[in-house]
C-alpha cells in the first residue's frame, strides 16, 4: 500500500500538491513505475527463494543434482545450444525447439482454420447449427489425452499423430467459442447489412469475419496453453526430438540443470508467442482496441 | 416512393398477443410517426415492416406484392443502437453500401467503380457534416455523429421505405433538433416513405405528416396479455400549419406522457443560438 501511494505521488512535481486523502483500495491507481515494481516482486521472490535453497544444498553436498546453481544451469544450457551433440552432430536445443514449434503451430494452425470455418458456419447458418452443434458439444467433453493411444495406433508414432492430438485437443473449444461470438452479433447489424444488399456469403466476408477476428486471436492465445500440454505429453511418449522429449529423457539422470532451463525456455517461447498475437490483434483490428490505438 | 398496406395484422409470442387488428395504408412519400406507451408493440410493427420478424396473421403489402419475409434493400433501417458497423471507419461504413450492392462474391468493388463509390461516399459525408471524421471508427464518434452516419449509410442504399426505430432516442435535446432538420431535408430531397417509431410526442408531430397512436382497446384483467395493441388514433398533419397544442396534448394523454408541456415545447422548438 505504501509503495503504491509513494510511487503515484512522485512524478507530479508540476501539478499543485493534491490533498492527502486515503482512497479506498479499489480506487488507488498504480503508476507505471509502481506497476513494474509490484509486477516484478513475485519473480524476485521466487528467484531469491531458489538461490537460497540451492546455495544451502550445494554447501552441504557440492555434487547435489536437485537444485543446481544458476552457473551450472547456464553452462548446461549453453552446451545444448552451442556444442554439437557427439553422436548426431546436432545443436540439440535448436533441433528440439524447431521440432516442437513446428508441431505446435501446425496443430494450432489446423485448429484455428477449423474453428474459423466451422464456428462461423455454426454461428451464422441455422441449418449448419442444427446439424453440427450437438456433435461439437459432445466432442468437446472427450478428454483429448484419452484419445492419444488411439491416435498412435491409428496414425503411427510420427508427426501426424502429435499434430492431430494438438488439433483435436484445442479445436472443439475454439469452434464453440467462435460460434458463440457469431451468435452474439447484434441482430441489428445483421438486419442492417441485409437492407444494404448483403447476401449470406458477403455478410460472412464483410461483417462476421472482421467482427470475429479479435475473438479468434484471443481464442488462439487461450488455446496455446492446452496446446503446449498436449505437445509435451505426446513428445514424452513417442518422439526422438523436441522440448518435451528432452525433458523426459534427461529426467532419468536427474538432470535438473537441463530441465529447469528448458522449462524457462518453453515459458519464454510461450510469452513471446502471446505477445506477438496481441500485437497481431492490434494491427488487424484497431477498432477493437480503442485505447491502444490512440 | 412505395405504398404500404397493412390489413388485419396480428402478432403473438406464444400466448401473449402484442398486436391485433392493425389496419393502415401509407401513401408513397408519407412520413408516419408511430407513438404509444412502452412495450405496446410499435417496435414490433416496425420489425415486421423490416422483415426481421413475421406477422402471425394478416397481410402486409408493399407496392404490389406481399412483403418479403426478410430484410431487403427496398427497406432501409436506422436503429437506436448498433446502427453502424463498429469495425469500419466512417468512410468505410459508407463504401460498404456499394460493396454489398455490386461487389460480387468478394463483397468489394474495385478500380473505377471504387473511385466512384468513394466520391459518392465523401459527398455524403460532407452532406451530413462528417467530412472531418471520415477515418474515425464509430467508437470514437459521439452518439449524434453515429446516428448521422447511420442515416447517411441507409440513404446511400436508396431505400424506397425508410424505417426509423427511435433513431434519436439516445441523443441530447440540442443534437436532436439538428437531427430533425437533417432528416427533414433529406426526406424532402429523396422523397421516400418514412415510418418512424418514437417516444417523443413533440418529435412525432414535428416530423410526421401523420401520427399513429398504438394502444390496447380491450383489456382482460385476469390475463393482461390476452389482447394486443392496435392503432387507436390516426391524425393527418398539414406540414405547413402546425398541429394545435390541443391535439398534441390529446395524443400525449393517450400515450400517457406525464408532461404534455414538454411535448408541446418540442413541437414548437426552434434551434437555440
Amino acid at each position: 500500500m505504501n509503495a503504491v501511494s509513494k510511487a503515484g505521488g512522485e512524478g507530479t512535481h508540476s501539478s499543485p500538491p493534491r490533498p492527502k486523502v486515503r482512497l479506498r483500495m479499489i480506487n488507488a491507481k498504480v503508476s507505471r513505475g509502481g506497476a513494474l515494481f509490484l509486477g516484478g516482486l513475485p519473480f524476485l521472490f521466487v528467484a531469491i527463494a531458489y538461490l537460497i535453497a540451492s546455495a544451502q544444498r550445494l554447501a552441504v553436498n557440492p555434487s547435489d543434482k536437485l537444485l543446481p546453481s544458476p552457473v551450472q544451469m547456464w553452462s548446461a544450457f549453453l552446451d545444448l545450444a552451442t556444442v554439437p551433440d557427439k553422436r548426431s552432430g546436432d545443436l540439440i536445443l535448436w533441433v528440439d525447439t524447431y521440432a516442437s514449434l513446428v508441431r505446435l503451430f501446425a496443430g494450432v494452425g489446423v485448429a484455428t482454420l477449423v474453428a474459423l470455418s466451422l464456428g462461423i458456419a455454426i454461428g451464422f447458418i441455422p441449418r449448419v447449427r442444427a446439424f453440427l452443434l450437438p456433435f461439437v458439444t459432445v466432442v468437446c467433453v472427450i478428454p483429448p489425452l484419452a484419445l492419444l493411444p488411439i491416435l498412435f495406433i491409428a496414425l503411427g508414432l510420427g508427426e501426424t499423430a502429435k499434430i492431430t492430438l494438438i488439433a483435436i485437443g484445442v479445436a472443439p473449444v475454439m469452434v464453440r467459442d467462435i460460434a458463440n461470438r457469431v451468435m452474439e452479433l447484434p441482430s441489428e447489424l445483421v438486419a442492417k447489412a441485409q437492407t444494404l444488399g448483403g447476401n449470406s456469403w458477403t455478410m460472412i466476408l464483410r461483417l462476421v469475419l472482421p467482427q470475429v477476428m479479435p475473438r479468434l486471436i484471443t481464442c488462439v492465445r487461450l488455446a496455446l496453453g492446452p496446446a503446449w500440454l498436449f505437445l509435451i505429453a505426446a513428445e514424452a511418449i513417442a518422439s526422438t526430438e523436441g522440448l518435451g522429449y528432452r525433458i523426459f529423457l534427461v529426467r532419468r539422470y536427474l538432470s535438473m540443470d537441463v530441465i529447469l532451463p528448458y522449462v524457462a525456455w518453453i515459458t519464454l517461447l510461450a510469452v513471446i508467442t502471446d505477445w506477438l498475437l496481441v500485437r497481431l490483434s492490434q494491427a488487424m483490428s484497431p477498432w477493437a482496441h480503442p485505447v491502444e490505438a490512440k | 416512393m412505395s405504398r404500404i398496406v397493412v390489413h388485419g395484422l396480428e402478432k403473438s409470442y406464444g400466448d401473449a398477443r402484442v398486436l391485433e387488428r392493425v389496419n393502415v395504408t401509407a401513401e408513397a412519400g408519407e412520413f408516419l410517426s408511430l407513438v404509444g406507451a412502452s412495450g405496446c408493440g410499435k417496435s414490433t410493427f416496425l420489425r415486421i415492416l423490416l422483415g426481421q420478424e413475421q406477422q402471425s396473421g394478416g397481410v402486409v403489402v408493399v407496392d404490389d406484392g406481399p412483403i418479403v419475409p426478410e430484410p431487403t434493400p427496398q427497406r432501409g433501417i436506422v436503429f437506436q443502437r448498433y446502427s453502424v458497423f463498429p469495425h469500419l471507419t466512417a468512410l468505410q461504413n459508407l463504401l460498404l453500401v456499394e460493396d454489398f450492392r455490386s461487389g460480387g462474391p468478394f463483397g468489394r468493388v474495385f478500380g473505377a467503380r471504387r473511385r466512384n463509390a468513394r466520391q459518392v461516399a465523401e459527398a455524403m459525408l460532407e452532406r451530413v457534416g462528417l467530412a472531418h471524421a471520415r477515418d474515425l471508427y464509430p467508437a470514437s464518434l459521439s452518439g449524434g455523429m453515429q446516428q448521422r452516419l447511420a442515416i447517411a449509410q441507409t440513404l446511400l442504399g436508396r431505400p424506397q421505405i425508410l424505417l426509423l426505430d427511435e433513431p434519436f432516442g439516445a441523443l441530447d435535446p440540442g443534437i436532436r433538433v439538428e437531427m430533425h432538420e437533417l432528416l427533414t431535408e433529406l426526406w424532402t430531397e429523396h422523397g421516400m416513405t418514412v415510418v418512424m417509431v418514437t417516444h417523443d410526442i413533440g418529435e412525432a408531430f414535428k416530423l410526421g405528416t401523420r401520427v399513429l397512436v398504438f394502444d390496447k382497446v380491450r383489456h382482460d384483467p385476469q390475463f393482461p396479455s390476452a389482447y394486443g395493441a392496435t392503432i387507436t388514433y390516426d391524425l393527418k398533419l398539414d406540414r405547413k400549419n402546425r398541429a394545435s397544442s390541443l391535439e398534441v396534448a390529446k395524443v400525449a394523454a393517450m400515450v400517457g406522457t406525464a408532461r404534455p408541456d414538454s411535448a408541446i415545447a418540442t413541437t414548437a422548438s426552434q434551434r437555440r443560438p
